[in-house]
């Protein structure tokens, strides 16, 4: 009889681990992103622009604080959010790496957010049915917001992609080099495996053909060619990052960091 | 990383952006982005009120300032629906000719529905 509990109590501990190691992942994503949306505000291309980005960049935040403080109550280490987003190094952050490159002009910036948005929508509307009450309400709330991103890309995507020839060869340039870190955002592993087969989280591999699909439609319509690579670069869910990540992170946490538990 | 965004423009963040030889004075290029057309907003704050006024701004066609009015007048969701018009399309009335205009409305008394007795217990008027 003990025996017994103390094999189901340790199995729902690592079952609450791994939970929690994919809902980081979702959170790491939505916070790296945020804080690289947010390297527009005074800076983008218009006023209204401006006020669109900040508000993709506090869904995306919204996101990332749900997540995060669901990923410190399932850890039961006593962390919170900004435990989580603030006192965490580079190796310990599972974003992919998309999230994480660097700024870059309107067109990139548009191109990732058309790669993105397409992605998250698909994850979060199959997320709404996880076997998870929290996770599903989370997505639930999310997949509106993203919905808008979505839509936000496109019409950039559109007007861009078939506006003049500098936004063409602009936004052209964007998917080119976002292209080679979009792959990663379909791999699947143990880990969402085994989650994915409880209905916990969606395998990432079946997100593959609705995202692209409605990229390249998109792009398509934009009359921009459809990107080629060989290359793909991958890691972030194992902590392996590019440089920039490094940058976005002190810059993040600097204020944080110096003044510990500073009350605002 | 080799394919990291370069040479893109001058606003960027940490050191991948060229710095030097970026133009200062402002392109004609930039200067015709500022040139987007002016849009008025209208927001109906809920179902059965008319839409009002909000505001003004701009975008480059009327797709994009719904969109944009979504995002300046409805982020505290002051909206269920949103009406653009360009600014230049809306005819009206001159300051000049607010006497000629509003005046003479001012002693028309009978023209205000005031003149009938409201029985007891009529509510919502």
């Amino acid at each position: 009889m003990t025996e017994l509990s103390a094999s189901s109590g340790h199995r729902s501990d690592s079952a609450h681990a791994d939970k929690s190691s994919y809902v980081l992942r979702l959170a790491d994503d939505a916070l790296v992103y945020a804080q690289r949306l947010g390297g527009w505000i005074a800076s983008a291309p218009q006023l209204e622009e401006d006020v669109a980005l900040g508000n993709i960049a506090l869904d995306q935040l919204g996101q990332a604080r749900s997540l995060l403080t669901y990923a410190g109550e399932l850890e039961g280490r006593g962390r919170d959010e900004d435990a989580l987003a603030y006192f965490r190094d580079e190796r310990d952050f599972v974003n992919a790496q998309i999230f994480e490159l660097e700024r870059g002009d309107f067109g990139f910036t548009v191109a990732r957010m058309l790669v993105i948005a397409s992605y998250q929508l698909e994850l979060y509307s199959r997320l709404r049915a996880s076997t998870d009450e929290t996770l599903a309400a989370i997505a639930a709330k999310a997949v509106k917001e993203v919905d808008y991103h979505r839509d936000h890309a496109t019409q950039w995507a559109l007007r861009l992609g078939d506006g003049t020839d500098e936004s063409h060869r602009r936004l052209q340039q964007g998917l080119d080099l976002v292209w080679p870190y979009v792959a990663e955002l379909f791999e699947s592993d143990e880990l969402v495996a085994a989650l994915s087969a409880r209905g916990v989280a969606v395998d990432p591999a079946a997100l593959e053909e609705p995202v692209l699909s409605y990229v390249a439609a998109t792009m398509a319509e934009a009359t921009l060619d459809a990107p080629e690579t060989s290359v793909r670069h991958t890691g972030g869910r194992r902590g392996i990052h590019t440089e920039q990540l490094g940058y976005l992170l002190a810059e993040m946490q600097h204020v944080a960091r110096s003044h510990p538990g500073a009350q605002w | 990383m080799s394919d990291e965004p370069r040479d893109l423009n001058a606003e960027g963040g940490h050191g991948a952006v060229p710095m030097t030889g970026v133009p200062t004075e402002q392109s004609p290029a930039q200067a015709s982005r500022r040139e987007w057309p002016l849009w008025e907003v209208f927001v109906r704050a809920k179902r059965g009120l008319s839409h009002v006024h909000a505001g003004s701004l701009h975008a480059p066609d009327a797709e994009m300032a719904v969109r944009n009015a979504r995002d300046i007048y409805t982020r505290r969701q002051e909206g269920v629906s949103i009406w653009v018009a360009r600014a230049e399309e809306i005819t009206a009335s001159s300051p000049d000719e607010k006497d000629a205009f509003f005046d003479p409305a001012g002693d028309k008394i009978y023209r205000h529905p005031t003149f009938y007795a409201v029985p007891e217990g009529v509510q919502h008027l």
